[in-house]
């Protein structure tokens, strides 16, 4: 079993995808020409059809948004998915929107939530959390946790 | 651009057979040569819809269908673009025909598919948003499906009981579908009693994998006429249109939208978009339709598509259902094959079957699940990472 108290290293389990520490941000990009932001970061070249930017600045996205809907997973997903244990718990996942970005962005619910305790239009808030475990690492991933009642 | 017709349509029973795919798209495309009375050598352009999921020959289904058929020399081409590969192959031979490169073309699709969940291709492609979103999320096809439902059910007051009546009724319509898997009746107890598998969607009200196979032989209006060919159908329109930006709606396999924040264009919602390219093309609108076959990749998908097809206004999907209007014997039957709900998916043929369904219900030939008088069908479909796929058939 798989602990945040194990004595493993803690490393993210996909690169510059998100911050860690006290206050944790989602990292996306901005297109210097149009101002549009993307997460996943944009590469290369700019996805709006009448920008022709290809440079980006690094952006913190906001913290929190508003649930536009949520899920679980009932049943163990498929691989590259890896369980935390060998006995699988399902867990939630919100479909999130922020306000300023005018964007929706997928995220786990954070541990010890499920569906029961999520609604839409409720405020929720970005955590750091294990995502699974090997020999060598723990890895970490981006959640979404709530942290209000609903308005 | 009426000059293309539907000559014949076939397929292989959808079921989970374990043979390989090839067999049945070569089951498909006689069915379909004998239904339009065409010989094979008559045949100038072999159309394949890619399985991925089969190794090479799959990826050049269009070389691998016309050397199962035998080689006569015919110009091929394999299209993908996920379960929308139908309609693109569909729209690459109609294009052929429209250019005068050639008279007939044979599209085939089928599938040879792995139990449980779809899952991404083997090995690790940390740029692939498709391996990603299993990594990073666990999140499964049917996890978006189910987004879409718990929207539906927040904004319009749509309950788990709407959905469960949109299963049951597919069940009734594919009761005597002799090409779909499931042909069992389903009563709503019997379909909220299924095992919950991505909150509010139930084991039966998510898609299966299936093995299957669908072929349609186009051929110009002349040819048609020439060879005098029964019951020529016309191909209106095919719409394999993609999204426009930004995309403001989560979409598979994606982990976010676009960002409508600094572009504030308004653009159509892409699954509206995709019919509406196809009625523009048809000349035709949603009030002209004698029915329509969606993808109802979840129970509550099929009430979304109601409205992106134009069927009725946002939110009045559940109305339209509750009041019969979309079994077959009311006013614009929908699925009435029973649709993904009893034929589960596979995956390059789905959009071909969809267009196979259309084409028997327009020639009066759908047995008892005959919608009376069909004149004008529409196909609506969507492929993963952006692939738009509509289709309108008239007699």
């Amino acid at each position: 079993m798989v602990t945040s108290d194990s004595a493993r290293p803690r490393v993210p389990a996909v690169e510059g995808w998100f911050t860690t520490g006290d206050e944790p941000a989602l990292l996306g990009n901005r297109c210097t020409t149009c101002s549009t932001v993307f997460f996943p970061k944009a590469s290369f070249f700019c996805p709006n059809p009448a920008c022709a930017g290809e440079e980006f600045e690094e952006t913190k996205l906001s913290r929190r948004g508003r649930i536009w809907s949520y899920t679980d997973a009932q049943y163990q997903p498929p691989p590259p998915y890896v369980p935390r244990s060998d006995s699988y718990t399902p867990f939630a996942i919100a479909a999130v929107e922020l306000a300023d970005e005018q964007m929706v962005v997928l995220g786990q619910v954070a541990d010890g939530f499920t569906v029961d305790d999520l609604e839409v239009g409720q405020r929720v808030e970005l955590v750091i959390e294990d995502l699974f475990g090997d020999d060598d690492n723990d890895y970490l991933v981006y959640k979404w946790k709530p942290i209000g009642a609903t308005q | 651009m009426t000059d293309v017709v539907v000559a014949g349509v076939g397929m292989h029973p959808w079921g989970k057979w374990g043979r390989n795919f090839v067999e049945y798209g070569v089951v498909a495309a006689r069915a379909a040569l004998k239904d339009a009375g065409v010989d094979y050598r008559d045949v100038q352009f072999v159309s394949g819809a890619d399985t991925v999921r089969n190794g090479y020959p799959g990826y050049v289904a269009g070389a691998t269908f016309a050397q199962a058929l035998g080689w006569t020399g015919a110009r091929v081409a394999s299209s993908y673009a996920a379960c929308a590969s139908g309609a693109t192959a569909l729209e690459v031979a109609r294009a052929e025909i429209l250019a005068g490169r050639c008279g007939v073309a044979l599209v085939v699709g089928a599938d040879t598919t792995p139990k449980g969940f779809l899952a991404p291709n083997a090995g690790d492609r940390p740029d692939d948003p498709d391996w990603l979103r299993f990594r990073l999320l666990g999140a499964t096809n049917p996890t978006y499906f189910a987004l879409y439902a718990r929207r539906r059910m927040a904004l319009y007051g749509a309950t788990e009981t709407d959905f469960a009546e949109v299963r049951a009724k597919n069940a009734r319509h594919g009761l005597s579908n002799p090409n779909a898997r499931y042909r069992k009746d389903f009563s709503v107890e019997d379909i909220l009693a299924s095992p919950m598998v991505a909150d509010p969607l139930r084991l039966v009200e998510i898609c299966a994998t299936s093995d299957g196979g669908a072929a349609v032989v186009l051929t110009s209006a002349d040819y048609a006429k020439r060879k005098g060919i029964d019951q020529p159908l016309r191909v209106r329109a095919v719409s394999t249109v993609t999204p426009a930006f930004p995309q403001t709606v989560i979409e598979m396999p994606h982990f976010a939208t676009d960002s409508g924040a600094a572009v504030n264009d308004a653009v159509v919602p892409f699954k509206d978009s995709i019919a509406q390219a196809a009625y523009e093309e048809a000349g035709i609108g949603p009030e002209d339709l004698s029915l329509a076959e969606v993808y109802d990749l979840s129970s509550a998908l099929e009430l979304d598509w109601y409205e992106h097809i134009g069927l009725c206004k946002a939110g009045e999907a559940e109305r339209l259902l509750h009041d019969g209007d979309t079994t077959i014997g009311g006013r614009i039957p929908v699925n009435p094959s029973g649709g993904l709900a009893c034929f589960g998916e596979a995956v390059p043929a789905q959009a071909l079957a969809q267009v196979c369904e259309v084409a028997w219900q327009l020639r009066g030939q759908a047995g008892e699940r005959q919608v009376e008088g069909a004149t004008v069908g529409i196909t609506a479909n969507q492929g993963l990472f952006g692939h738009g796929s509509s289709v309108i058939l008239s007699t």
